[in-house]
């Protein structure tokens, strides 16, 4: 005979909530003697002072403790992962900045989980368990009434219709057990997120921390795999399409005795490889150029401004390089403006500025071309998304009739 | 004459060694890298170096290192460079010591074989080839004023110069007479205040100081 995968799901769970709030007890009642202790040698002695100071010291440091043995419990039995509280240790250890970084741990909340909430919790829990007791009494009556000796139970009027209610009222808590069980420690979770866990300004701000470092390595991810394709071309397709154009070059020049249109054939075939590789350099230069991890974003715009086929004036103000990933896409939103300018502005003189003012690369390339530049189209929405992706600021000014002017203003705190 | 090979892919190497060969050159040693290079120029103090600039173990401007080295260990050896793509500042590192027995011309030219052959004899001798991307980059240095005073014609005219083209050269490729080249030239140096001196690679050397090649 099978179990329901149901029932047995419910019956784990079951198990598992009641254990939860059985290992609750101890520590939710762990500073009521210290309190306890406080309260009757106060009434006693009329010491507040000692008593006083005594009690706080134990549950100032008791706290830390049972806030662990708390997050133990909660990660371990119910899976429930209670956030650590660990704010960054400021810069200068002074009465402000320590007293701000105390209040970062919320400690009254956590005193006053372990002291006043704590016990209502064990109580709860207890009752929990009592009931829980209560029900498999209840449900196994007739086991026990059978352990009784025969003669008591042929005496007892109840056997006949007490056992069966009994019975009938264990099943019925047994039904309603893994909800009841299952709701507190819901509950308990909660409260203990909220009093033992981040705020929620906390938890958004180590959220956003986490995002931005993130995004952070995805870009650089981007960037290497970039690099890596360039690389990969550089040393395997373009040396290859070389050297069959070196061999067609070579055939060409070795063999003038060969029929004619061999000879053309072998001509166009050694055009057409030269062409494919002035192609693919285009193509992979987009990608990465080598020259720009190598020698910085000034090597790198003087090659691309040359290979434009306009004439371009070219400004690099940098006191120094900047991050690799700000020059990519400084670089990337240069060489796509000079291209718009050429392919579909036709216009006949473009400039690039870029310069470094404090802690922004400010980029602007120039045409004078017909404009009516749609800013939403595919490609300047490209460059806004990769100008967005450090933060940066980019605008398109492109009035019909021209000149058109994009500026990108990208971070570069190093 | 004998020449010495730097270039790590394997299948280009056979071909350059065939487009030399055909040059009238003997390949005395290969090497797949900047330290096997320096290593084939120390044995064999060959009449020439062709490198590649891109070379393990980085694969940026290794081979641009190993010119200088070999220029500053043994100078007057004649070096040409081939890239994928030509920067300008590599070849400002590489012509700012001297500009004599100096190339630096783009892979695919290696394609075209008799030009590439009447290069590299050029440098061999001691002149210099410069692929003509490498000038226009150089042309392009900002805030370069004079530049600006020369006629488009005179603009042309220095990119031939540049790229290591004697007179005559530069006659055949304008389609023009030889002493109107001459005229042209005159015309650039009174212009950019340069002296008028007659060697190729001089003028080379001129143009390239005043483009500001060779900074840093």
């Amino acid at each position: 005979m099978t179990i329901p995968a149901g029932l047995r799901r419910t019956v784990l769970r079951a198990q598992r909530d009641t254990g939860f709030l059985a290992a609750g007890v101890l520590p939710h009642l762990a500073l009521v003697p210290v309190w306890a202790w406080a309260a009757t040698t106060t009434a006693r002695t009329g010491n507040w002072l000692l008593t006083g100071s005594v009690s706080s010291a134990l549950a100032l440091l008791g706290t830390p403790v049972l806030t662990a043995v708390q997050r133990a419990r909660y990660r371990v039995l119910i899976g429930v992962d209670v956030p650590r509280l660990t704010p960054t240790a400021p810069e200068r250890w002074t009465w402000a900045s320590t007293a701000r970084w105390v209040a970062a741990t919320r400690p009254w909340r956590k005193i006053g989980y372990h002291l006043l909430l704590g016990p209502l919790l064990a109580l709860l829990e207890l009752l929990v368990l009592a009931v829980a007791a209560a029900c498999l009494a209840g449900v196994t009556a007739y086991a026990w009434s059978w352990a009784l000796p025969t003669g008591i139970r042929q005496d007892w009027f109840g056997y006949l219709t007490q056992l069966p209610a009994y019975t009938a009222a264990g099943f019925l808590l047994l039904c309603a057990l893994p909800w009841t069980g299952r709701a507190v420690a819901r509950a308990e979770a909660r409260l203990a997120l909220g009093l033992l866990g981040p705020s929620r300004a906390q938890r958004l701000q180590e959220r956003v921390d986490q995002l931005a470092v993130s995004r952070t390595d995805l870009i650089e991810a981007v960037d290497a795999e970039r690099r890596r394709i360039e690389r990969d071309l550089h040393d395997g397709t373009q040396q290859r399409l070389v050297s069959l154009a070196v061999n067609l070059g070579l055939a060409i020049a070795t063999r003038p005795d060969l029929p004619s249109d061999a000879r053309e054939v072998i001509a166009r075939a050694h055009l057409e490889a030269k062409e494919a590789i002035a192609e693919l350099n285009d193509l992979v230069r987009g990608l990465h150029p080598a020259v720009l991890e190598d020698r910085g974003l000034d090597a790198a715009l003087s090659g691309l401004a040359a290979r434009t086929p306009l004439p371009v004036r070219l400004r690099v103000d940098l006191e120094e390089r900047v991050a690799p990933n700000v020059e990519s896409v400084a670089y990337f939103v240069i060489s796509e403006a000079l291209t718009n300018a050429t392919k579909h502005a036709n216009a006949m003189r473009a400039e690039v500025i870029v310069r470094q003012v404090g802690e922004v690369l400010r980029v602007r390339v120039t045409d004078d071309g017909l404009g009516g530049a749609d800013a939403a189209g595919t490609g300047l929405t490209g460059l806004a998304k990769r100008v967005g992706s450090l933060d940066g600021a980019f605008h398109v000014s492109s009035p019909v009739g021209g000149p058109t002017t994009i500026t990108a203003e990208l971070p570069c705190a190093r | 004459m004998r020449a010495v090979i730097a270039e790590d892919s394997v299948l280009l190497r056979v071909g350059l060694i065939k487009v030399l060969e055909m040059g009238g050159f003997q390949v005395a040693a290969e090497a797949g890298d900047a330290e096997g290079l320096l290593a084939a120029v120390a044995e064999h103090r060959p009449e020439l170096a062709l490198i590649d600039v891109r070379m393990p173990p980085g694969f940026t401007d290794e081979g641009v290192r190993a010119a200088m080295e070999i220029r500053r260990r043994w100078p007057g050896t004649p070096v040409v460079l081939l890239s994928q793509y030509v920067e300008e500042r590599y070849a400002a590192d590489l012509l700012s010591a001297n500009t004599s027995g100096v190339g630096y011309l783009l892979k695919q030219r290696v394609a075209d074989v008799a030009d590439f052959v009447a290069a590299v004899r050029r440098v061999a001798d001691g002149g210099t080839a410069l692929d003509p991307q490498v000038v226009a980059q150089l042309l392009l240095r900002r805030d370069s004023d004079p530049l600006a005073r020369l006629t488009p014609r005179e603009r042309e005219v220095l990119g031939l110069m540049a790229e290591g083209r004697s007179n005559a050269g530069i006659a055949q490729a304008l389609v023009v007479s030889e002493s109107a080249v001459a005229k042209h030239i005159n015309n650039i140096f009174a212009k950019l205040d340069l002296p008028v001196v007659d060697a190729d690679h001089r003028r080379v050397l001129a143009v390239l100081r005043f483009l500001g090649a060779s900074r840093d």
